[in-house]
């Protein structure tokens, strides 16, 4: 069948199989291959996307079931050179060591930060509590988070 | 928390040398471009997927591949048949046996390798897999390793001549069995345990897997494939496979975790090499969750028995028997002379009298490995034994378990301390780590605390653990796998622009190598961190070396670029004298410059020295242009990283239930390169072990079926089960390595959990007389002990 | 990774629409919603429908709503709506209860009420939360609609009244004064089924139990009502010493199997020990008018 599913603001088309699952379909996509998978069962969260904004494991979704929906990616955060606070918060707080999960953690922790821009660090673990970080702890994915929402405040202050 | 006050100014963030700087390995992570092996696509490539045995033990009658052969889009199916033709259908594991890597005669653990189809896509290779017709007659399964050698347990490995039970290797000791009698006949107190470390895994989040790209016109084998141990799998292929190693080239790319899962060969690679060889194409293999938990190096699973003695206060002896389940094959990773790898540490931070241990290893019907779960090859198990017997000891005695260690420690001034069991400790000062442990936990008041929870039926208990950890294997006259030393090579050139490419056998899967080693290049030679790039995960562009696991990274591969550094500094020294027509040692260093003693204006930079050597003036007499040079590091001992660790966990008296609520580290890893990177990587393994300690388990019932085979079933923990850990630190040098460094990566998932578990018996003890549990700590086990009942884990 | 077998596939424009749809396919075709349910079975090949009808576009079977003296909740309606929910919170709270332990806030974002209903997995949370209220549900063909209670919805273990041609629409609530509700889990970990769950909803009328529900997941081969609980309460003044019984009936009255979870013993004591808390934290929502 055919689908068509705008990923990142492009109209993507494909000729594919009903079975085909939207991690697949979004790693097929020339450059795409930042979403990950890293189980079957919907536990880890490294296939985490977004779907009209709502953070979405994409390993537990078929392809079919997207069309019409826009799906954001990692590759989608950083707009014009400018990397995305929870990026930049990742990066200057240590959040990540093997980067496997990070795709994932950076796409739920921006759903949390676009719904509550303050979140406590109970929110936060919560929020991420659907994907495994086998490489850092947390801690630092929780300060991370912490960052990029005060440096978005302090963003939003001086305009 | 993390403010945008509080964060490093910039001189500290951009250090030219050791300090917090961030990593320069973040940039494509951040943005999704990490190069992980799915993630890798190959002209012309075709998909493998692998069948596995539904039976832990079981013979096979037949195999019919005509159907899924028949199926659109299956290339090939490959049976241990067609492996026999290429001489494959068997391969050496790194403990000296043999492991089939497509059964042939019977199936020895569910989940094992019987068949390999090669298909378009991996969907339609998934389909053919349920076409494959397999007969078979299922055997009785042994799973308990202390059933194992019973007298008419069934026979697992008929395959090896003259092997007439499951025996996996003979009683290997350390110690002084006579000088140890001595000592308990002379204690006053004994305790006795049987103590289980369970089989658990390393389950990286990215799984195994790997692309065989066969080229038959130049005999080319190109592998991708993410693992530990790049230029030893390249030995191994070319053993097993027949082909010229210098033909054979593997590039890790990017890998997602490791964690010792991704140190083995296994069976899905050597199908993978075996399909492209046969197809003549690349063959991309990636295992599912599934088949990583069920068929991929499993840790620890050790049966232990141990008595501990103390007399006049102090700990005097020890005294412990194991029993170490390897499943089917015996791929346990370790250097050949340590058959129970370095478990005879288990005499830990104390100054004994004596201390005797025995290890024999089993064969049983279940998945192969005995992989170092971030580990130096068996010391987590060694350091939960020591530390629970201590816990035991200190419950026996009636005394603080804090008390017991602090008059059980080896003192500052014995070191270097030879052990009971023949390790050579480089340097330490426990006591003083412990306090700094006590003081951030705040000691005193969690005891207070915990009196008055217990007043009103609250539970809450305080464990504590104190490792030493014996990392960075290893010296070539002791220690070496399969026959290759365990020694690192650095090759480092800097080009004439200054700018320096170091290339490195050690191998990250996440620990930051591509920062830590040009941090250390820095250091030594004052070129920018920026201006370095770090080499590695390809055999075709990196020196030999071992790899990376058992925390060997910083003590060996970071020793042999701080060697060749200071190498390459030497040569600059001279070709400087040159340059400012002066003598060698009239010059002096300081970082990035060579200049005239007592008159610092006269001097050159490293780059205008760089510059120099590659170009037409003239070089010192008898030396080479170019400014370069290469190592092969031996170290001479292991080094010796401790810790103390402090758990702080609440009961709850109804459910059971377990929460960690605060956890304390105080590490001492020497000097630390990159104090940022080395917190990251403590906090990681601290959620290891609490995983380990709660949750983690992979168990099976009495046929053999494995109970966890998915992350619904194999828990890892979440951010909601870890607490936010607090770190300290002390700062003992080694005094062995160049940089005064020690291994770190390992010593959180090695210390945490006996503390943990320590913590749920100190809040159990007084109130429900527990006194012992076994792993994992989850609701149901923790009710049973709190029942009077506490049982093994299956 | 684990791919699931062929099937065809195609997307409901109507509810009509997916029932005919349903009728035209039989026993072959599986309703697919949030697919968090379906999916990772389909992956393992444990099921291996021929053909999936995705209702995902059905957006007028998403809703929470008061009509009259009940709730009526749309079976599409996501996890996440539900935990946010004021309406529910108003008059349901156990229904945030549940949902925050629910799988993971990801999970919740695609699951639906009526898929969780639908799995029939006795360790499924929502199905002892529906059986505590009293709930009905109602189930529509092309020839029409029929209500079930909650107690004729589950006939046993992954099956339910729902036959072929036939899919739930929709939850019904009733209203009632004086009401409290509580629901108390016991996991692994995040995320994990409950080791044991226990829903309580009770109304009390001038300090008497005018009626309670008590259900319990993961300790029986499918939600387990504790009938004999629920009658011991009904008439009486709410008492410690009696959530304490009810308690040990719930303790009694399940019927709970080992695995990888717990033992049965350890599994009837959680159900008795969460019964009461859950009875008790009800009855503290009811009498501080909290519902």
């Amino acid at each position: 069948m055919q689908v068509t599913i705008n990923i990142n603001g492009r109209e993507v088309t494909r000729e594919t199989e009903p079975r085909q699952l939207l991690v697949h379909f979004i790693r097929e996509t020339p450059g795409l291959t930042g979403t990950h998978w890293g189980c079957d069962t919907s536990n880890c969260g490294a296939c985490v996307v977004l779907m009209d904004g709502q953070p979405i494991k994409s390993c537990t979704t078929l392809a079919a079931m997207c069309e019409g929906h826009e799906i954001r990616t990692v590759e989608a955060l950083e707009v014009d050179g400018q990397l995305d606070p929870v990026q930049q918060g990742f990066h200057e707080l240590h959040a990540l060591h093997c980067g496997f999960c990070t795709p994932g953690m950076l796409m739920t922790s921006r759903a949390l930060l676009d719904e509550n821009p303050d979140p406590t660090d109970h929110e936060i673990r919560t929020a991420i509590s659907g994907a495994i970080c086998r490489c850092t702890g947390y801690k630092n994915i929780v300060a991370a988070v912490r960052w990029a929402a005060e440096h978005e405040a302090a963003t939003r202050q001086e305009i | 928390m993390a403010t945008l006050e509080n964060l490093p100014s910039p001189s500290q963030e951009r250090p030219i040398g050791f300090g917090r700087l961030k990593r320069k390995e973040d940039a494509r992570f951040i943005r999704g471009q990490g190069t992980y092996l799915d993630d890798i696509r190959l002209p012309g490539m075709v998909h493998g997927a692998v069948l596995r045995s539904p039976y832990a033990h079981a013979k096979i009658l037949s195999i019919d591949t005509s159907a899924a052969l028949a199926h659109p889009g299956v290339a090939a199916v490959v049976t241990a048949k067609d492996l026999e033709t290429l001489g494959l259908a068997w391969m050496p594991t790194i403990s000296y046996d043999t492991q089939a890597v497509l059964a042939g005669d019977k199936v020895r653990f569910q989940g094992q390798e019987v068949a390999f189809v090669i298909a378009t896509d991996e969907y339609t290779a998934r389909d053919a897999l349920a076409l494959i017709d397999v007969e078979y007659e299922p055997l009785p399964a042994v799973v308990n390793a202390r059933k194992a050698l019973d007298p008419d347990a069934p026979l697992i490995r008929d395959d090896k001549d003259g092997q007439l039970d499951n025996l996996a290797s003979p009683t290997w000791e350390a110690g002084d069995e006579v000088a140890t009698d001595r000592a308990f006949a002379e204690a006053d107190t004994i305790v006795t345990r049987d103590i289980i470390y369970p089989r658990c895994h390393p389950a990286p989040l990215e799984t195994c897997g790997m692309i065989a790209d066969f080229n038959p016109e130049t005999g080319q084998l190109d592998i991708y494939n993410g693992n530990q141990a790049p230029n030893v799998h390249r030995t191994v292929y070319a053993h097993v496979a027949g082909l010229a190693e210098h033909m054979i080239r593997i590039r890790t790319g990017d890998i997602g975790g490791g964690f010792g899962n991704k140190v083995p060969v296994y069976p899905g690679y050597v199908c993978a090499i075996a399909g492209s060889i046969v197809a003549g194409v690349p063959v991309k293999w990636i295992e599912d969750r599934s088949e990583n938990l069920m068929s991929t190096g499993f840790a620890r699973d050790y049966v232990m028995h141990a008595d501990m003695c103390a007399k006049d206060g102090k700990i005097t002896g020890l005294r412990v028997d194991v029993i170490a389940d390897h499943g089917a094959f015996d791929s346990t990773a370790q250097p050949t002379k340590f058959p129970a790898g370095f478990f005879h540490i288990c005499c830990g931070s104390y100054d004994l009298q004596a201390s005797h241990v025995k290890v024999k290893a089993v064969y049983t019907n279940k998945a192969p490995g005995g992989v170092a779960y971030r580990c130096s090859f068996r010391i987590t198990e060694a350091v939960y034994l020591v530390e629970r017997m201590v816990n035991a000891l200190a419950l026996e005695m009636g005394v603080d378990q804090i008390d017991l260690r602090m008059r059980s420690f080896i003192a500052p001034e014995q070191f270097p301390y030879e052990t009971t069991t023949g390790w050579t400790y480089d340097s330490g000062n426990y006591a003083e780590t412990m306090k700094v442990a006590m003081d951030i936990a705040g000691y005193e008041d969690l005891r207070r605390e915990q009196a008055e929870k217990r007043q009103r039926g609250e539970l809450m208990g305080i464990g504590v653990s104190f490792f030493t950890e014996g990392v960075g294997a290893g010296p070539r006259k002791h220690m070496d796998i399969l026959g290759m030393s365990m020694n690192d090579g650095a090759d480092l050139r800097v080009h004439p622009s200054g700018r320096a490419v170091v290339s490195i056998s050690a191998q990250t899967q996440g620990q930051g190598h591509e920062t830590t080693f040009a941090q250390i290049v820095a250091e030594e030679l004052g070129i920018p961190p920026e201006s370095i790039e770090v080499r590695h995960g390809d055999t075709d562009r990196t020196p030999y070396g071992l790899g990376t696991y058992g925390s060997r990274s910083t003590p060996v591969s970071g020793a042999a670029v701080a060697v060749v550094s200071r190498k390459v500094r030497d040569k600059a020294r001279l070709i400087a004298a040159t340059m400012l027509e002066t003598r060698p040692e009239d010059l002096a260093w300081e970082k990035g410059r060579w200049y005239v003693k007592g008159d610092p204006e006269q001097g050159a930079m490293i780059e205008q020295i760089a510059a120099y050597a590659y170009s037409g003036e003239p070089m010192p007499e008898g030396l080479e242009g170019g400014l370069d040079g290469q190592v092969i590091y031996d170290p001479p001992n292991l080094t010796y990283p401790y810790g103390a660790y402090i758990a702080v966990v609440d009961i709850d008296p109804d459910t059971a239930q377990v929460t960690v609520r605060r956890f304390i580290a105080v590490d001492d890893c020497g000097v630390r390169i990159n104090p940022m990177i080395v917190d990251g990587q403590i906090h990681g393994g601290l959620a290891e072990g609490v995983g380990i300690a709660l949750m983690e388990l992979i168990s099976f019932d009495e046929e053999g079926n494995c109970l966890n085979s998915s992350f619904m079933d194999y828990l890892i923990p979440t951010a909601l089960e870890c607490p936010d850990f607090e770190l300290g630190e002390t700062v003992t040098p080694c005094p062995h390595h160049p940089l005064g460094a020690k291994g770190v990566g390992e010593s959180p998932n090695v210390g945490s959990p006996p503390a943990i578990v320590n913590a749920v018996i100190d809040a159990l003890h007084q109130t429900h007389g527990v006194d012992h549990i076994d792993m994992p700590c989850n609701p149901a086990r923790v009710w049973a002990a709190m029942q009077g009942r506490p049982e093994p884990p299956q | 990774m684990q791919t699931p077998a062929p099937f065809e596939y195609e997307r409901a424009t109507s509810v009509e629409g997916a029932m005919a749809s349903l009728q035209r396919l039989g026993s072959e075709a599986r309703i697919i919603a949030g697919g968090h349910s379906l999916l990772p079975m389909m992956k393992l090949r444990l099921a291996q429908p021929e053909h999936l009808i995705d209702i995902n576009d059905l957006i007028e079977l998403s809703y929470i709503r008061q009509v009259e003296n009940e709730i009526r909740i749309g079976a599409l309606t996501r996890h996440v709506e539900l935990l946010k929910s004021e309406l529910l919170a108003r008059h349901f709270p156990l229904f945030a209860d549940a949902e925050q332990v629910i799988a993971d806030p990801v999970v919740r974002n695609r699951g639906t009420i009526g898929g969780s209903l639908c799995q029939a997995d006795a360790a499924e949370d929502l199905s002892a939360v529906c059986s505590a209220v009293k709930a009905k549900v109602v189930i529509r063909s092309a020839d029409g609609e029929r209500v079930v209670a909650m107690d004729e919805f589950h006939i046993g273990p992954y099956m339910t009244a729902v036959g072929d041609g036939e899919m739930l629409t929709e939850i019904r609530l009733p209203l009632r004064a004086g009401g409290g509700s509580a629901h108390e889990k016991v996991e692994r970990r995040a995320g994990d089924w409950a080791i044991a769950a226990a829903s309580a909803a009770i109304w009390i009328d001038g300090g008497t139990i005018a009626d309670v529900g008590l259900a319990l997941s993961a300790v029986g081969p499918t939600t387990v009502q504790v009938a004999r609980a629920e009658e011991l309460l009904r008439g009486t003044s709410p008492s410690e010493e009696l959530f304490a019984q009810a308690g040990q009936i719930a303790s009694e009255d399940c019927s709970p199997s080992a695995d990888g979870r717990g033992p049965v013993d350890y599994k009837r004591h959680l159900a008795g020990v969460l019964a009461g808390r859950a009875l008790r934290r009800a009855t503290t929502r009811a009498l501080r008018g909290e519902a």
